[in-house]
């Protein structure tokens, strides 16, 4: 934790612009010159319910939520059912000020809108706010929007509050406004922008803030992204033009990002009528010779198993993503979680023959798309690239050079009609498409449509021609030569080594993890080597084939190793004991799986708590810590 | 040599050269009505002027499926009930192919019947021919969704309560812009109706009547049959909708009285198929996509010149 960071939140309901706001005052914090990483929490609700984002700064990298939150911009909800404290979800008015004060760190802000909260509602508010040395400033935001513009723009009232408390310029957010809004509604946003900045200005003593902006500087033009837009322009970068999909929370944001963009580029994207349909459109788009993808969350995913299949056994190139979000069945729409790890590794029948890619960070999201399709081209093998609604939806910035790099539109070992009138024939002209011998287990193909090129692909064993063929000695050596591939592929990633490694080579422990907990946990263990702790992290991101040899030498260098991970079920720290093959006795696993990601406090004490005290769990967190065998 | 060569070449075309060198005699049982289709095919394809390989025959699974192994084309034999979606996207990758989708009752009616519905709504430039025998074969007899109602099985062993399933109708109302119905024991008419559909411009749906001797003794052998359009019996505009629903109705009805009613049923010249429609709202490319990717010449986009902009 650094000192000189703002947390800012803002809350209210689903509808409020709370989104969109966020996002505005991420950006004018990262145009600043300011690094900035963002955390949502929403319902799964159109309208109304308890929302919020939080908005981190400082002049260090940050990567990770922070702990709690130092600046809270309460906005009323303005479709807030029910006030009455016996109804169900209780008195939703004034959730977006009650709901956010637990997290809410000593000497803190708070900015509520007393149009539409009313502080008095809530119980020992007052005496919290003492306690905790909060510095409470009610204004009336929506009825300065009301005057001078709309009462939706209190979103912006509250911004220009939040300036002249912190004492950040109003420059980069008027600047923002002016990139962003159409004419019409601009004037009035600045003139509410303003009033707001001028009339907290005047009426409080700001020139020593109680949680001031951090200043910094930024060597290069960043850009605030989130990792959805990441996966997306690496598919981009990689010559996808072809996406199918069906809608469903929270892949639908790689969905949208590709439709919208596709037209442009001459690619096509088709919204279709299930999931199965999504992945078959997008075997068949491959097929016939164009890069494609598809992609959902859990329970559409399940529904691409068959698809899957085909491709695996088709040896038809494809990319899926999977963005994960807390299950089973229809789970938590809205809410983060790990455990479609086993789902995505090993659903359909048969032997798996798949790329599992999970990066780590909005960075690692772009480097691995395009990973998961060369793989997926060039080795004619399904690749899943395996995030969840965390990684997609938090935005943080990049450097815009990180994207400066060529397309690679290739298709992979693909034969010019030339070139395959070399390659092996039956006798009746069948193009010999899956030749049991060949390099790295990778039979070079044909599109239709191309001369001396036509073979079958089909879900059924098959010979080198593709015509079924059920012989024990070709069913050896096909399901031989598409696992070969894997091989190939394990060495192929070797080359390149995609882990993340944070703390000191000769660590006394070490905390490995996987996908979108990467950079909390990297965040902890700067925080536990700072307390004396000698500790070291891995971020895997290779979920298959898996990196045995890495993680193996990382086990064994340290004395014990905490698994960390968003599951019940601890599924990631079973895939590293499945691939080791022993070491149970010393993995252990902290978990997570309330439906919120992990603050690295919950790791720092989750780790002291188990490994240093070794009494189990830390208190006051919702973690749990799973003792390693044996013990 | 362009890349896809094979695809408008001027020539001609043999029907033996769709006649594959590994399995040139099919394992279907004698007396089946798969033949049929098999056969149409091969005299349709020389016919319309398409060769193996700018063909692509996408099948689902059951005997339908084993269409693949006999007819020597560039071949999708995917999974139960999906060859719609693959040979539907094979078409928006290269409008060039000649793309035809194939499968039994029970594949395109039961489990894909979701694909069915939707690819027919969507009016897809494309052919899909349905080996409708009433029964399920290769899994040795079973109720299908056209089985008649009443129908006796291992899985419905006191008859099925079912109403069969209506296929004509199904895909008038959910789209389709050439609906036919041929019969296996009809080998002209059916020649003639595979022809109309692989020409036709937009989703032509036709209903095979294949006899199934084996699973379905029961059933009648499709015959006498009676071409509706011929017939003196039936008078029907098969371009208005409302003549060609009643007379679908008919049929449908019919059939399950021991009466064999084929034909054309409907037929819209004037719909755009899916893909043009895409093409005129900016959302396909004109030149198909899949020839892109084998253009040296083509200057592939980068994010970081087209999108980036915005996030800064």
């Amino acid at each position: 934790m650094t000192d000189d960071e703002l947390i800012w939140r803002i809350s209210g309901g689903s509808g409020d612009g709370i989104a969109s706001t966020s996002q505005n005052f991420a950006k004018a914090l990262m145009r600043s010159g300011l690094n900035v990483f963002t955390h949502r929490h929403y319902p799964s609700r159109i309208r109304g319910g308890h929302t919020y984002t939080e908005v981190r700064a400082s002049s260090d990298p940050v990567n990770s939520r922070g702990d709690g939150y130092n600046f809270l911009l309460a906005l009323g909800d303005s479709f807030a059912r029910n006030p009455q404290e016996e109804a169900v979800y209780g008195n939703e008015e004034i959730k977006p000020l009650s709901e956010n004060l637990d997290e809410l760190r000593e000497g803190g802000v708070i900015v509520y809108d007393e149009g539409l909260l009313d502080a008095s509602e809530i119980p020992d508010f007052e005496e919290r706010a003492e306690e905790n040395d909060w510095h409470v400033y009610p204004l009336d935001l929506r009825g300065l929007a009301r005057d001078m513009g709309r009462e939706v723009m209190r979103n912006t009232a509250g911004v220009g509050a939040t300036c002249a408390l912190t004492g950040m310029d109003l420059n980069h957010v008027e600047d923002l406004m002016r990139d962003a809004m159409p004419e019409k509604i601009l004037e009035p946003n600045i003139e509410i922008l303003e009033t707001a900045y001028d009339q907290v200005s005047e009426e409080y003593d700001v020139d020593a803030p109680d949680v001031s902006v951090p200043t910094g500087e930024h060597d290069e033009t960043q850009l605030l992204m989130s990792g959805s837009d990441a996966i997306s322009y690496g598919a981009i970068d990689e010559g996808c033009r072809f996406i199918a999909g069906y809608p469903m929370t929270p892949w639908t944001e790689v969905f949208t990002i590709m439709t919208q963009n596709l037209p442009s580029l001459g690619g096509i994207s088709e919204q279709v009528e299930d999931e199965i349909a999504a992945a078959a459109l997008a075997v068949g788009a491959s097929h016939a010779g164009v890069k494609a993808m598809s992609g959902s969350s859990g329970g559409g995913f399940a529904l691409m198993s068959e698809p899957l299949g085909l491709a695996e056994m088709t040896e038809t190139p494809v990319v899926l993503v999977e963005a994960m979000r807390a299950g089973p069945s229809t789970g938590m729409p809205t809410k983060p979680e790990q455990s479609d790890l086993e789902h995505v590794l090993y659903t359909s029948q048969g032997d798996s023959q798949r790329v599992v890619l999970a990066p780590g960070t909005v960075e690692e999201a772009y480097e691995q798309s395009r990973i998961a399709f060369r793989l997926a081209y060039e080795y004619q093998i399904p690749s899943i690239l395996l995030y969840d609604q965390k990684l997609g939806g938090e935005m943080t910035n990049v450097p815009k050079s990180h994207f400066d790099r060529e397309p690679n539109p290739t298709l992979g070992k693909t034969l010019t009609e030339d070139a395959l009138a070399d390659e092996p024939h039956s006798p009746d002209g069948k193009f010999h498409r899956f030749q049991h011998d060949v390099e790295d287990g990778v039979s070079p193909r044909s599109i239709p449509g191309q001369k001396g090129g036509r073979f079958l692909a089909t879900g059924n064993e098959h010979s080198p021609t593709g015509h079924i063929e059920e012989s024990p000695d070709n069913r050896v050596a096909q399901i031989d030569r598409r696992t070969q591939k894997l091989e190939a592929i394990r060495a192929d990633l070797d080359q390149e080594d995609t882990g993340s490694y944070v703390g000191p080579d000769d660590a006394q422990y070490g905390i490995l993890t996987f996908g979108s907990q990467q950079g909390t946990v990297e965040e902890a263990v700067g925080r536990l080597n700072d307390a004396g702790i000698s500790v070291k992290s891995y971020g895997v991101s290779d979920m298959l084939p898996f990196p045995t040899e890495q993680v193996e030498a990382f086990v064994e260098s340290v004395d014990e190793v905490l698994v960390v991970e968003m599951t019940a079920s601890g599924q990631f720290r079973g895939l590293v004991q499945k691939n080791l093959g022993r070491y149970g006795e010393k993995l252990s696993s902290l978990l997570k799986y309330n439906g919120n990601p992990f603050e690295p406090a919950e790791i720092v004490d989750g780790f002291e708590a188990a490994i240093i005290e070794g009494d189990g769990d830390a208190s006051g967190h919702q973690t749990t810590f799973v003792p390693a065998a044996g013990d | 040599m362009s890349t896809f060569s094979a695809i408008g070449e001027e020539r001609e075309i043999d029907r033996d050269e769709y006649t594959p060198g590994v399995e040139p005699q099919p394992t279907w049982c004698p007396g089946c009505g798969d033949f049929s289709v098999l056969k149409a095919l091969k005299q349709a394809l020389p016919e319309v002027g398409r060769s193996p390989e700018e063909t692509l025959l996408c099948t689902g699974i059951g005997c339908s499926g084993k269409l693949n192994s006999y007819l020597d084309t560039y071949g999708f034999h995917t999974i139960h009930g999906r060859s719609l979606p693959v040979a539907r996207a094979a078409k928006l990758a290269n409008p060039d192919l000649e793309v035809i989708a194939a499968g039994g009752d029970g594949d395109g009616y039961g489990i894909g019947g979701n694909h069915f519905l939707h690819t027919a709504r969507e009016n897809h430039d494309m052919t899909y021919i349905v080996f409708n025998n009433e029964i399920f074969g290769l899994t040795k007899g079973q109720t299908s969704p056209t089985s008649p109602k009443g129908h006796k099985s291992k899985t419905q062993p006191h008859g099925s309560a079912k109403e069969p399933l209506k296929p004509l109708s199904l895909s008038l109302n959910a789209g389709a812009s050439y609906v036919a119905r041929t019969a296996a024991v009809n080998p002209n008419q059916a020649k003639e109706i595979i022809i109309e559909a692989i020409e036709h411009d937009g989703f032509a749906h036709v209903d095979f009547l294949t006899q199934c001797p084996t699973w379905n003794k029961d059933a009648r052998q499709y015959v006498p049959y009676i071409d509706v359009n011929e017939s003196d019996d039936y008078d029907f505009d098969k371009t208005d909708r409302v003549e060609a629903a009643e007379m679908m109705r008919q049929t449908e009805e019919s059939l399950y009285e021991g009466e064999v009613l084929t034909g054309r049923y409907y037929v819209d010249e004037d719909r755009p198929s899916y893909g043009s429609e895409k093409q005129t709202i900016g959302e396909m490319p004109e030149e198909p996509l899949a020839e892109r990717y084998w253009d040296d010449d083509y200057e592939w986009e980068r994010s970081h010149d087209e999108f980036l902009d915005k996030h800064a």
